[in-house]
């Protein structure tokens, strides 16, 4: 594989009037979760009104903290389940209507954990030829050969192939996940924090070795993350995920060099990148942690926001949407400042 | 002499495992003073929190412990009867680590544990420590906590988890606390919050605080000075401000190029890689650790064991024969302390 810097293929003019590859039309998933013995069930809104839309050759980074519903939202783009209301669209076409199998033709995930994702009592060949046998039509000799190209393909060592998950460093078991993902060739990825288990080192081979696999087999990502540092090498595009909802999208550059969600400006302020001096930065979030089950009135963010004003703990804010991006909170919306003014 | 919290003079550790002895530790030192935030970093497998345990001793039964010198305020932490050792370590030193469910008890109240945590070790009534585990909850952040006492771990969030084992370390008022990847469980905004609240803590408190972590960006923010260890020997260490402003070690100076800056590192282009893993650490290794991922190696590298040598600059030193001639390469971050 070519070490030289990675071009970004640019979309075609034609892919941009075609439909996005894959689509989140008003999205809502519910589950009912019990609070405990003798109570009553409670619903929980996971993934409440999302609007993404991911275009062919895009990476589009999805980042927001723990529990804020981006895996709940990626098993749902994966068809892996239904939501509880609204689309999903692959190339146009509704995917309610879709097979399971032809889904995963077209969309793979890399999940979080390489340990948890990854059967301990499979060897690495078969892990990453399962899902040739899940489509069929292989045989045994043709699925060896394919699992011999992807492992080279994803840098490991053919003496891994019999090998289990157990015996293999971090990296590795999350280098096995992304062969498994590609085996047959989809056309998108949803990785769900592929780096976060991972040392420095190990990271940012697995993330050289997306940008390369994205370059040479014209993939389309969707990236989730914790960590913005990681996103902002990756992504294109970033939409920032609150308590079930994306409370700001836009175009990476846009995003670092302005953010404009007061949930945003914390999450950049996170980013401790190495230079001494600086101090960890007080975030201003205070310790009011969020909870899916007693969502808070008005803005979901307004119990640690630190510029909350009048409408905020009422209003619902709503989505504005303009040149630089969308963004949902009453902060950039003049009709709620002014009725709070007046 | 009195502001030395903790001396850890050429520790080894070592474990029995099926293919031999795992030499996980090979003399490690490094001293902590009262005030002070030193960090270990290093990926995973370089002996971190081995190093931990072994101050603390809380190693494996089959590990194998040796020191030349290993004390807290002067006191020897080895060949310490364990009743001796339970004192110290609940009384005057503090650990917090990664998943704190771990350290939690589920079967007991937050308050019962914070509670124990100080009578434990001091004759004081219940009233009392209750009354300090409200405080000290208040301290870090947690608001109600009179009605959290009464809450257990599982429900809490993770990052209210943090807080209580932050808030339970320091129940008896220690003089150190070592903190092994206190935040790396959890949400960036949170991480960031927790250490920003150790860093208060630690001022207002005046202790020692040892910091293990993988990630470069939390020691460059938050440590006084660095200990960076690699394949069980510290390879590199200074303060901050010298092991980030002008890193000398090779592998120092990799990890930093592997890390994504915004605004820094460029999108779409390759990062820094180290190429490799951590070697096996089982039996002897001739010369440097790090000779077999090294892109400056040299056949002097691999003949003899390399020492940890000073640098120009206060306490900074390096294990690598090339250091000198490597920090004079253009190559290499701001020449103009030198
Ligand atoms: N099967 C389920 N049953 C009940 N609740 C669920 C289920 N799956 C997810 N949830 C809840 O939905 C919310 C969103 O979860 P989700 O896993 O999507 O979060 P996430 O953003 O991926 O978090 P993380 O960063 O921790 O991976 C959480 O409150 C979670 O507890
Ligand atoms: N209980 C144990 N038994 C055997 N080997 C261990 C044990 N704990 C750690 N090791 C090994 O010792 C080395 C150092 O481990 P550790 O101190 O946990 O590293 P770090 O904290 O830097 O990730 C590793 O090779 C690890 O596999
Ligand atoms: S709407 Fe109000 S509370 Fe919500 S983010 Fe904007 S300013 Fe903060
Ligand atoms: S001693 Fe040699 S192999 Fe080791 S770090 Fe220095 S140059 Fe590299
Ligand atoms: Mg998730
Ligand atoms: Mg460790």
């Amino acid at each position: 594989m070519s070490t030289t810097t990675a071009m970004r293929p640019e979309p075609k003019t034609a892919t941009l009037s075609a439909p996005p590859m894959l689509e989140a039309i008003d999205v809502t998933r519910m589950f009912m979760v019990s609070q405990g013995f003798m109570r009553a069930k409670k619903p929980l809104h996971a993934v409440n009104g999302v609007n993404l839309s991911i275009r062919q050759g895009e990476v589009v980074g999805l980042v927001g903290e723990s529990g804020c519903g981006k895996t709940t939202l990626a098993r749902m783009l994966l068809g892996l389940m239904p939501p509880s209301s609204g689309s999903l669209k692959i190339d146009g076409q509704p995917l309610t209507g879709m097979r399971r199998r032809d889904v995963a033709r077209l969309v793979q995930p890399v999940f979080q954990d390489p340990y948890s994702s990854l059967n301990p009592r499979k060897s690495v060949g078969s892990i990453i030829g399962l899902p040739l046998r899940v489509q069929g039509g292989v045989g045994s000799e043709e699925e060896k050969k394919r699992v011999h190209e992807m492992m080279e393909l994803v840098g490991l060592a053919r003496r891994l192939f019999d090998n289990y998950p157990s015996q293999l460093s971090g990296g590795q078991r999350q280098r096995v996940a992304i062969a498994r993902a590609l085996i047959n060739r989809p056309r998108m990825v949803i990785c769900d924090e592929p780096t976060s288990a991972l040392d420095v080192s190990v990271q940012s081979q697995i993330l050289n070795l997306l940008q390369d696999l994205r370059r040479d087999l014209g993939l389309t990502y969707l990236l989730i993350s914790h960590n913005l540092a990681v996103v902002e090498h990756m992504a294109d595009r970033v939409a920032v995920m609150y308590l079930g909802r994306i409370v700001e999208q836009t175009d990476t550059d846009t995003l670092f060099r302005n953010p404009r969600h007061p949930y945003t400006e914390a999450l950049l302020k996170s980013v401790l990148t190495p230079e001494p001096g600086l101090g960890v930065p007080d975030t201003q979030l205070g310790a009011t942690y969020p909870n899916p089950l007693d969502m808070p009135t008005g803005c979901r963010f307004h119990p640690r926001c630190a510029r909350r004003f009048g409408p905020c703990d009422r209003i619902v804010p709503r989505p504005l949407t303009s040149a630089a991006g969308m963004v949902e909170c009453h902060l950039y919306d003049d009709d709620v400042k002014k009725d709070a003014a007046a | 002499m009195s502001d030395r919290i903790l001396t850890v003079e050429g520790l080894e550790v070592s474990l029995p495992v099926p293919s031999g002895t795992l030499n996980a530790v090979q003399g490690v030192s490094f001293h902590v003073d009262r005030g002070e935030t030193v960090c270990i970093v290093g990926e995973s497998g370089c002996g971190k929190s081995l190093t931990a345990l072994a101050i603390m001793d809380l190693l494996p039964r089959r590990a194998r412990r040796v020191a030349r010198t290993l004390t807290l305020l002067g006191d020897p932490l080895i060949g310490v009867p364990e009743t001796k050792m339970a004192d110290l370590r609940g009384n005057r030193m503090g650990m917090i680590f990664q998943e704190p469910m771990t350290s939690l008890n589920p079967a007991y109240t937050i308050g019962n544990q914070l509670e124990e945590a100080l009578l434990r070790h001091r004759k004081v009534p219940r009233a009392k420590a209750r009354e300090r585990a409200v405080h000290l909850l208040e301290r870090v952040g947690i608001t109600a906590a009179g009605q959290r006492l009464r809450q257990y771990p599982h429900q809490l969030s993770g990052g209210l988890r943090q807080r209580v084992m932050i808030a339970m370390a320091l129940m008896t008022g220690p003089d150190l606390i070592i903190a092994d990847e206190p935040t790396t469980a959890l949400d960036v905004t949170i991480q960031a919050q927790i250490l920003h609240l150790l860093a208060e803590l630690q001022r207002e408190f005046h202790m020692g605080l040892v910091l293990i972590t993988h990630d470069l960006g939390v020691v460059a923010r938050i440590a006084t000075r660095v200990v960076v260890m690699y394949a069980g020997q510290v390879v590199e260490t200074g303060t901050a401000a010298e092991v980030f402003g002008a890193p000398r070690h090779p592998y120092t100076r990799g990890l930093l190029d592997c890390i994504p800056i915004p605004g820094k590192t460029k999108r779409g282009e390759h990062l820094g890689t180290i190429p490799g893993m951590v070697p096996s650490l089982v039996g002897q290794m001739e010369g440097c650790h790090f000779a077999g991922r090294c892109n400056y190696v040299i056949d002097e590298c691999r003949a003899a064991p390399i020492p940890l040598v000073s640098a120009p600059g206060r306490g900074h030193a390096v294990r690598c024969i090339r250091a000198d001639e490597l920090s004079r390469q253009p190559a290499a971050a701001e020449e103009g302390a030198a």
